[in-house]
């Protein structure tokens, strides 16, 4: 029992992550239509200016507003500058999503090798804030430090900001209708391309956020082929997809469902099994519901 | 004072109008009238800037109109509810309306412009938490309608309101337009399929036919011009 | 396959173009030394492994990020084949592209259901999750994975005759079967619905198409494709692991796809030859500047990434329709 509940603090801690990136990956979809995979490099990207910020400031605390920002300002760019007229010129047909996928995968390549270039072989430390020992209860120690309270602290709040932004404020109400019907939009006088961009500022710092927060939850460390990142990315992708790709609820959902299932088999299966489970799990959730957890059948566009 | 000179709109290889050229005063309703794909609502989109012309020029007082983004058309007072009850259905009512004056950046001349259109349709007073998908053909409409006018617009382009729509509520529509038209003082220009009904309502007329104007002319001259009856009225 | 593709080309004519072909890599195979004749094996795998991905997406409209998976399938078949019932190696590869296409019959039922995003989702866990499962049967040799030998070549091809060479051969003549073959489907009825579910997944259903059926179809061909590309892949490597399959293969092979141009087989060529050459340009490039490792290190990837952002902007439809738009105005 005490095992099992350890399992699913570990797990809820994972999924809060997947959550984050999920978020980004929602959030690019629902602004552009766009499988962002370039989220993952601008995720790395964002915490290796996490690492820089901390190692000259030395405070956590700068660096993760730090490394949003950058993760916002890299996201937009790579909207404004390469999607944009990429869409512009496919004239967004939605059953062409094969190339955008293929141009974020391009731009995840380059975002890498840049990493490479600028850090080599040098790898960026993101020492913790907090202790990640675990508190003691009844004289055993658990699976929930300072360190997790703090990653699932950070993912609550910036879940209920998000909440916030996107339900009461007006830029939320452009944001939520620019996704739903960007003509309507336009004719209501939303100027639908920048809040597009801002789409995808919000996007890449959720995903920095995720970034910062894996490393501190993982190795600590980060370097351009970090496996920790394919991670983040692959599950905070197939998370999205369970949630229903639309739904920020959902996002957060998948996220949650996967990495606490994901726990529960490492824990007790092992650690081949995981990849094939994340598998097994999108099939059995799209089975039930093709449109998601919270997907709207035969949802729109979709 | 809509000015349209020569208006010329491509799809690709096929031209869907063909110099048109059309001119309304202010405070008057104009309906345009036309067969499916006689390019009515071309025309409506080149005007609201989500349709690109090929040649030709269109003035609004002394705006160019074309080569302007819709975001920008509306800031200046134009206005275009777009065909099939253009509303978001995820958002609520009170949602779609707010969205038609977000642009303005006024909490409070939003709030007022929401109370007056709630005044023009109480219907929609009553429904404003509901999300948008669950109201009716006509209430949808009104909504479309509503939100235009949370922009305070001078120019109203109206694509087919009676689309869809039971005949009593189309009438219903329609007096509402007509009413807005002359308590506003708007220019609206209106299109429709439903050609007795909009030339009732309309000061003046215009038909087109296969990306030209076929007949022009006051709307109660149209009602009783004899071609106009056989291939639009019906009678 | 390069120039072999026009509407007015006769199957005799293209016949001939295969052939021709066939010859030349014949007559360069006795010319080139066995590192060269290594990597023009590797290109044949990659044609077959991109046409599989451009028969999907180019010509059925379905996305998959998972081919890289259906290759590690045919792989491990097409050794298990070998080492359970001692097959000869032709009889490996088609059981390799039989229980591929099975799988892929199974997964394109899955696929069927799903649009955009979701199939992309899918297909990417299916190319990550895949491989790691070989773990958990000892059969499939683990992480050391097991070997797949295709054999020496035959004695009667003369005592100089070398091992990557015959690897060449085999390769190249399983390349030019499986390209005829799609060609000729792709031109059958079932190739002509693909199209036609493509354009207009409503117009293709009124005209008597069955959606379901002709997408799981589209799956399955590709499916059976991407086995043989697995099974040649193990072949030339002499071996079958889960680390020969990572989700950077399947990356590499869409990315083959979109160099060659999606729309159309007649580009295969293009990503195949690029994916082989580009890592040695760019070993080439960074001993001539500097013999900075790092350097060595980053360049394929930054190359590759950069000219398929390049491809997707400039020549979205690949470098075949744009050299054949050009020359038409």
């Amino acid at each position: 029992m005490f095992e099992f509940f350890n399992t699913l603090l570990i797990g809820i801690t994972a999924g809060s992550i997947y959550s984050l990136m999920a978020i980004a990956i929602v959030l690019v979809w629902r602004s552009t239509r766009v499988v962002n995979f370039a989220a993952g490099g601008i995720a790395l990207a964002s915490t290796f200016v996490g690492t820089t910020i901390l190692e000259i400031t030395g405070s956590f605390w700068i660096a993760l507003p730090i490394a949003m920002l950058a993760g916002a300002a890299l996201s937009a760019f790579i909207e404004f500058f390469f999607l944009r007229p990429l869409l512009k010129r496919s004239g967004e047909k939605t059953q062409e999503i094969f190339l955008p996928i293929i141009a974020t995968l391009g731009i995840l390549g380059i975002i890498k090798s840049v990493l490479q270039f600028v850090y080599g072989d040098r790898i960026g430390v993101l020492t913790p804030p907090l202790s990640d020992r675990g508190f003691i209860v009844s004289g055993e120690s658990i699976a929930l430090s300072p360190l997790r309270l703090m990653i699932l602290g950070i993912v609550l709040l910036l879940m209920i900001v998000l909440t916030l932004v996107f339900q009461r404020t007006n830029l939320g109400l452009s944001l939520r209708a620019a996704s739903f019907s960007p003509e309507i939009s336009r004719l209501s006088g939303i100027r639908v391309d920048l809040i597009r961009t801002l789409g995808w500022a919000i996007s890449g710092a959720a995903g920095a956020t995720a970034g910062i927060l894996q490393t501190t939850n993982g190795s600590g460390s980060v370097s351009p082929e970090a496996f920790e990142f394919s991670l983040l990315l692959v599950f905070g992708f197939v998370a999205a997809v369970i949630g229903g790709i639309e739904s920020l609820v959902g996002a957060v959902a998948g996220g949650l469902t996967l990495g606490v299932i994901l726990a529960i088999i490492l824990m007790y299966f092992g650690s081949s099994l995981v990849f094939f489970a994340a598998f097994v799990i999108l099939i059995l959730v799209l089975f039930l519901r093709p449109n998601g957890i919270v997907g709207v059948k035969g949802g729109r566009r979709a | 004072m809509l000015r349209i000179k020569n208006l010329v709109v491509d799809h690709g290889a096929i031209r869907a109008l063909h110099g048109v050229s059309i001119s309304i005063e202010k405070g008057q309703l104009a309906a345009v009238i036309g067969a499916n794909g006689a390019g009515k609502t071309t025309l409506l989109r080149t005007l609201s800037g989500l349709n690109k012309a090929t040649d030709g020029s269109a003035t609004w007082g002394d705006l160019n109109i074309l080569h302007s983004k819709p975001e920008s058309l509306v800031r200046h007072g134009i206005s275009h509810v777009s065909e099939g009850k253009s509303v978001i259905p995820e958002l609520t009512v009170s949602e779609n309306l707010e969205l038609g004056a977000l642009w303005r950046r006024n909490r409070k001349e939003s709030a007022q412009s929401k109370k007056e259109v709630v005044d023009l349709f109480p219907r929609l007073g009553e429904r404003l938490s509901q999300r948008a998908d669950s109201l009716s053909g006509g209430e949808r409409q009104m909504l479309a309608i509503g939100r235009s006018m949370m922009a305070k617009p001078q120019l109203l382009l109206l694509d087919e309101p009676s689309l869809g729509l039971a005949p009593l509520v189309v009438e219903q529509i329609f007096q509402s337009i007509r009413d807005l038209t002359t308590s506003l003082g708007l220019t609206v220009l209106l299109v429709e399929q439903n050609a007795m009904g909009a030339l009732k309502i309309a000061d003046i007329g215009i038909v087109l036919n296969l990306g030209s104007i076929a007949a022009t002319g006051s709307a109660a001259a149209l009602r009783d011009d004899p071609a106009v009856r056989a291939a639009y009225l019906g009678f | 396959m390069g120039a072999v593709h026009s509407r007015h080309i006769t199957n005799k004519h293209r016949f001939v173009g295969f052939a021709l072909i066939g010859l030349v890599v014949y007559i360069l195979s006795n010319i080139v030394d066995e590192w060269r004749a290594y990597q023009g094996a590797t290109v044949a795998v990659f044609v077959v492994a991109i046409a599989s991905i451009i028969l999907l997406t180019g010509y059925s409209g379905q996305i998959s990020l998972g081919h890289g998976a259906l290759l590690a399938i045919g792989a491990y078949t097409a050794a298990l084949t070998q080492i359970y019932f001692s097959a000869p190696i032709w009889i490996c590869f088609a059981t390799a592209v039989l229980m591929t296409a099975l799988v892929g019959a199974i997964l394109g039922m899955a696929a069927a259901r799903l649009s955009g995003p979701y199939l992309a989702g899918t297909t990417l866990a299916f190319a990550v999750g895949l491989p790691s499962i070989a773990n958990q049967f000892s059969i499939l040799g683990g992480e050391q994975g097991i070997s797949f030998d295709a054999g020496w070549p035959p004695l009667s091809l003369g005592e100089t005759f070398t091992q990557y060479k015959w690897f060449l051969w085999i390769a190249t003549l399983a390349a030019l079967i499986s390209m005829w073959w799609v060609q000729n489907i792709l031109r059958s009825r079932y190739g002509r619905g693909w199209r036609a579910l493509k354009s207009n997944e409503v117009a293709a259903e009124l005209s008597g198409i069955t959606i379901g059926r002709s997408k799981v179809l589209a799956f399955t061909v590709s499916a059976g494709i991407a086995g043989l590309a697995g099974a040649l892949l193990a072949m030339t490597v002499n071996n079958v692991s889960p680390s020969a399959f990572p989700l950077a293969l399947s990356f590499s092979i869409a990315t083959g796809a979109v160099l060659s141009g999606v729309s159309t087989l007649g580009g295969v060529m293009i990503g195949s030859v690029a994916l082989v050459a580009i890592p040695l340009i760019a070993s080439s490039i960074s001993d001539r500047w500097s013999g900075s490792e790092n350097l060595e290190l980053l360049l394929p990837e930054f190359i590759v990434s950069a000219l398929l952002v390049l491809t997707v902007f400039l020549a979205p439809k690949g470098p075949i329709e744009k050299f054949r738009s050009r020359h038409s105005k």
